[in-house]
């Protein structure tokens, strides 16, 4: 219909620009929202670098190897036709990046340099020092500046989604969006909406995730009648630096480059790490998994942690840590490779990793689970797109390291055009009757929390949402806790509904905005802790002492939640998988697969 | 008595309101940064003599540095929140919101103005398209060192709050604008917009305002060889003038 249609993107990490280019470049207008300037999102945080099987180090590495490493890391649980689309696309997404002016690591030749990274043998990742992230999107956010000065993007930053407009026929017409200045509620019609919202850490209360990273617009479009895929699916990286406010990620870019993961033979040993003798180091990953030692994939490191700490009781000092180990490596190879991350440790908890081993600890990363969408990158909500980490694709059970830069920018290259394609095709909305009652809710919404004069604190709710999150959702899994868990969660919600706003003023309420996205926080996790309680089998990330093996059988299946308002609680249907390309078999790391 | 962390912060309650100081005590934590201070406050914000008060607005994001959002000034100085370790800081602590661009509320500014000005210089590398066009240039991996550390720049105006240089009457865009023309000036395919870059840092409020105080170097939260950027850029203006001389 729309010959040059406007779509719109929420969202300016990796996975909302690379869609913007792709719109731009097609001739339909974009208008960008961000809660923050484009060039502060999530993405900066991603270290390591981003996986293409480019093959440059003479290893025989191929796309279909890439391809079938994110499968079985991923425990066979994603959908294998876009896994194995990505993989094909991402050396050209490479060599793009490498066009807009990434300043990759390069070869004594000239050429982009590659290191390993957890859960392959080859050395598939291309990286800008330890902040290939924040490279990445800046790169894009040059090229959408470079748009927005040709008039072909207007962002809206500052602003935050709050919910899709929907009209009677269950087509997606727009958003509803909140100035975070003003406080000004506003529609916004479009002939299509891509959501790129990215992670949902804060539900976890702290984690490696940045601090817009709520879930919250995910959740509201999930209470709106969006499906939500593989929630359970959450991963735990395994090492990060315990922080008061945030857990600040060790990238595995460090053991890529030859970090050691150890803890002394003897529990409580109180010595000077540096003085501990080879011969009385327990480098546990090296000996439980001779193949692939320090780099098998996150979940697995997560448990072997988790397995020294809790039942070996040999975390340092008995706490809860565990030493990654640089120092073996000359400082000059450290600075070229990894100074960002060392910068991070450095400033932050004051020790020079160059000198001393690291004391790190498993944090919650990143969820595998989001939106559902099928293979074009579309909810069930006809016109709503979503790409990058807030989709459920690519990852299945666990995500592989520098797998999730590549999934982004899949997401968004794929999401963009397929949007302008529907749009082009889409028939026009009747009347605006559904903005005006989108917005009049959401008005209301807000005026009922700011004339709310209960006596519950949104902080404090928000820290007990996060502890028990955090201990009974992430690396071991019993079905008594997380019905235990749900029932917190219950107990959240009616708090919620006595919740008392110190601040109740209309300008850059910022406790405001957040104890809106609390709400949203809440109802998600029930959706991720209800999945984690169904799901008896033990899959990639997911893992029930009770349930030890992994059950085909019965589980080789997406999980899709949604929302049952009558009930105000979730409700779950199953898919089966597309195991067209690789049949499953047994996930093991001890060995060569 | 346990140990406390005292804290002083100006508050504004919007770009209109009078600035007002309030003091908060805190309990003492091992660890403790001026962020997870003010989430503290947020927490149960009261103030020292028993005021009930509002939780602080400021911008925050990543948290470790690298998002360029939580910059403010801490005991007058221009650095990021996140990384301001409280056992570091002298006491009270002072917390004010960069004085040199609007005060949206609290400790939370507008710096729309760096990426306006990034606008301005073409700060990007003028590629084809997105279609499959093979590999980019080759770099040496010696260049590839010398650009990375400028491509770092997290956009947080530390060196232009610092600068004494960058205010309302001269205009200057700043030290973070001509270190990023310098990026792309070196860049293989970002060389075809040189010229214009160059142009936009000539006349009022460009290069030539820059008074070498080096404040900027001193307070980059990354050690950005800023003041390097800006003669090397200063350079190629110069270069450009001539040029133009014998060419328009």
């Amino acid at each position: 219909m729309a010959a040059n249609p406007k779509i719109i993107v929420v969202g300016g990490g990796l996975a909302g620009l690379s869609a913007t280019i792709k719109i731009a470049e097609m001739s339909a207008h974009v208008d960008l929202f961000s809660i923050v300037p484009v060039k502060r999102s999530h993405s900066v945080c991603a270290q390591g670098g981003i996986n293409a099987a480019k093959n440059l180090k003479g290893e025989g590495d191929t796309t279909w190897k890439h391809f079938d490493d994110t499968i079985y890391g991923g425990d066979f649980l994603a959908n294998q036709s876009p896994v194995k689309d990505m993989c094909d696309q991402a050396p050209g997404i490479i060599d793009l990046l490498d066009r807009m002016g990434v300043p990759f690591n390069r070869t004594p030749e000239g050429i982009l340099d590659f290191r390993r990274f957890g859960g392959t043998l080859y050395n598939r990742t291309a990286f800008a020092g330890a902040t290939t992230g924040q490279q990445l999107l800046y790169a894009l956010d040059e090229q959408v500046r470079r748009f927005e000065s040709d008039k072909k993007v207007t962002k809206y930053e500052g602003w935050e989604f709050l919910s899709a407009v929907i009209d009677s026929k269950k087509i997606c017409r727009g958003i509803c969006a909140i100035d975070l200045r003003t406080m000004e509620v506003r529609t916004f019609p479009a002939d299509a909406v891509i959501m790129a919202t990215g992670g949902i850490g804060a539900i976890f209360g702290k984690s490696t995730n940045s601090v817009v990273c709520t879930g919250s617009s995910q959740s509201a479009l999930y209470q709106q009648g969006a499906y939500y895929a593989n929630g359970e699916m959450i991963q735990v990286h395994p090492t990060s630096i315990p922080g008061e406010d945030k857990l600040r990620l060790m990238s595995e870019s460090a053991r890529g480059e030859g970090g050691r993961v150890w803890v002394p033979r003897t529990p409580g040993d109180k010595r000077e790490a540096r003085s501990i003798p080879e011969s009385e180091r327990y480098y546990f990953l090296e000996e439980w998994y001779p193949k692939y030692g320090n780099l098998v994939p996150r979940d697995v490191a997560t448990r072997a942690i988790h397995k020294i700490v809790h039942e070996e009781h040999l975390g340092i000092d008995g706490q809860a840590m565990v030493y990654l180990d640089l120092t073996h490596i000359d400082r000059e190879t450290l600075n070229r490779k990894l100074e960002g991350i060392l910068e991070i440790y450095e400033k932050f908890v004051g020790d020079d990793p160059r000198d001393v081993p690291m004391k790190i600890f498993p944090g919650m990363h990143y969820t595998m689970g989001g939106l559902w969408v099928d293979f074009n990158q579309q909810t069930n909500i006809t016109g709503l797109f979503a790409c990058g980490e807030c989709d459920y694709t690519i990852h299945g059970a666990n995500r592989l390291g520098a797998n999730s830069l590549m999934s982004c920018i899949f997401g968004g290259f794929r999401a963009g055009p397929n949007a302008v394609q529907y749009a082009r095709s889409s028939s026009a909305a009747d009347g605006n009757g559904s903005f005006d009652a989108e917005r009049k809710r959401q008005e209301d919404l807000n005026q009922r929390l700011i004339s709310s004069d209960g006596t519950e604190n949104p902080f404090q709710i928000w820290r007990e949402l996060g502890e028990v999150m955090s201990k009974n959702v992430t690396v071991v899994r019993y079905n008594k806790s997380l019905k235990e868990t749900d029932a917190k969660l219950v107990e959240l919600l009616e708090r919620y509904q006595k919740v008392n706003l110190s601040d109740k003023s209309k300008w850059a309420n910022t406790s405001f905005v957040f104890t809106r996205q609390l709400f949203n926080m809440l109802q998600l996790a029930r959706v991720i802790t209800q999945g984690a309680a169904m799901r008896d089998e033990s899959r990639g990330s997911h893992y029930k002492p009770d349930f030890p093996e992994r059950d085909d059988q019965n589980w080789m299946k997406t999980t899709k939640a949604y929302f049952a308002p009558d009930a105000d609680e979730p409700r779950f249907d199953f898919e089966p998988i597309d195991i067209s390309l690789i049949p499953p078999r047994p996930r093991r790391y001890d060995v060569a697969k | 008595m346990a140990k406390t962390v005292i804290f002083k912060i100006k508050r504004q309650a919007n770009p209109d309101a009078k600035p007002v100081w309030e003091e908060f005590e805190l309990p003492w934590k091992p660890g403790m940064n001026v962020i997870s201070s003010l989430m503290d406050i947020a927490l149960n914000p009261v103030t020292r003599d028993g005021k009930k008060s509002t939780p602080i607005t400021y911008d925050s994001n990543c948290l470790e540095e690298v998002c360029g959002s939580c910059a403010m000034l801490i005991n007058g100085k221009a650095r990021m929140a996140c990384s301001a370790l409280v056992d570091k800081l002298e006491q009270p602590i002072r917390l004010e919101p960069f004085s040199k661009f609007p005060v949206v509320r609290d400790l939370a500014v507008d710096r729309s103005v760096l990426f306006e000005n990034l606008k301005a210089v073409k700060a990007w590398v003028p590629v084809d398209g997105t279609y499959d066009l093979g590999s980019g240039p080759r770099m040496a991996p010696e260049l590839q060192e010398e650009m990375y550390p400028l491509s770092r720049c997290i956009s947080c105006c530390c060196c232009m709050e610092a600068c004494p240089q960058f205010n309302d009457s001269t205009g200057f865009v700043g030290a973070a604008t001509i270190s990023q023309v310098r990026l792309f000036n070196e860049h293989e395919t970002g060389k075809a917009l040189k010229s214009e870059r160059l142009h936009a840092l000539m006349g009022d409020g460009g290069i030539q305002e820059c008074g070498y105080a080096q404040n900027c170097v001193e307070v980059c939260p990354k050690d950005i060889p800023l003041t390097k950027s800006i003669s090397n850029v200063a350079g190629q203006v110069m270069k450009q003038a001539v040029k133009d001389i014998f060419t328009r």
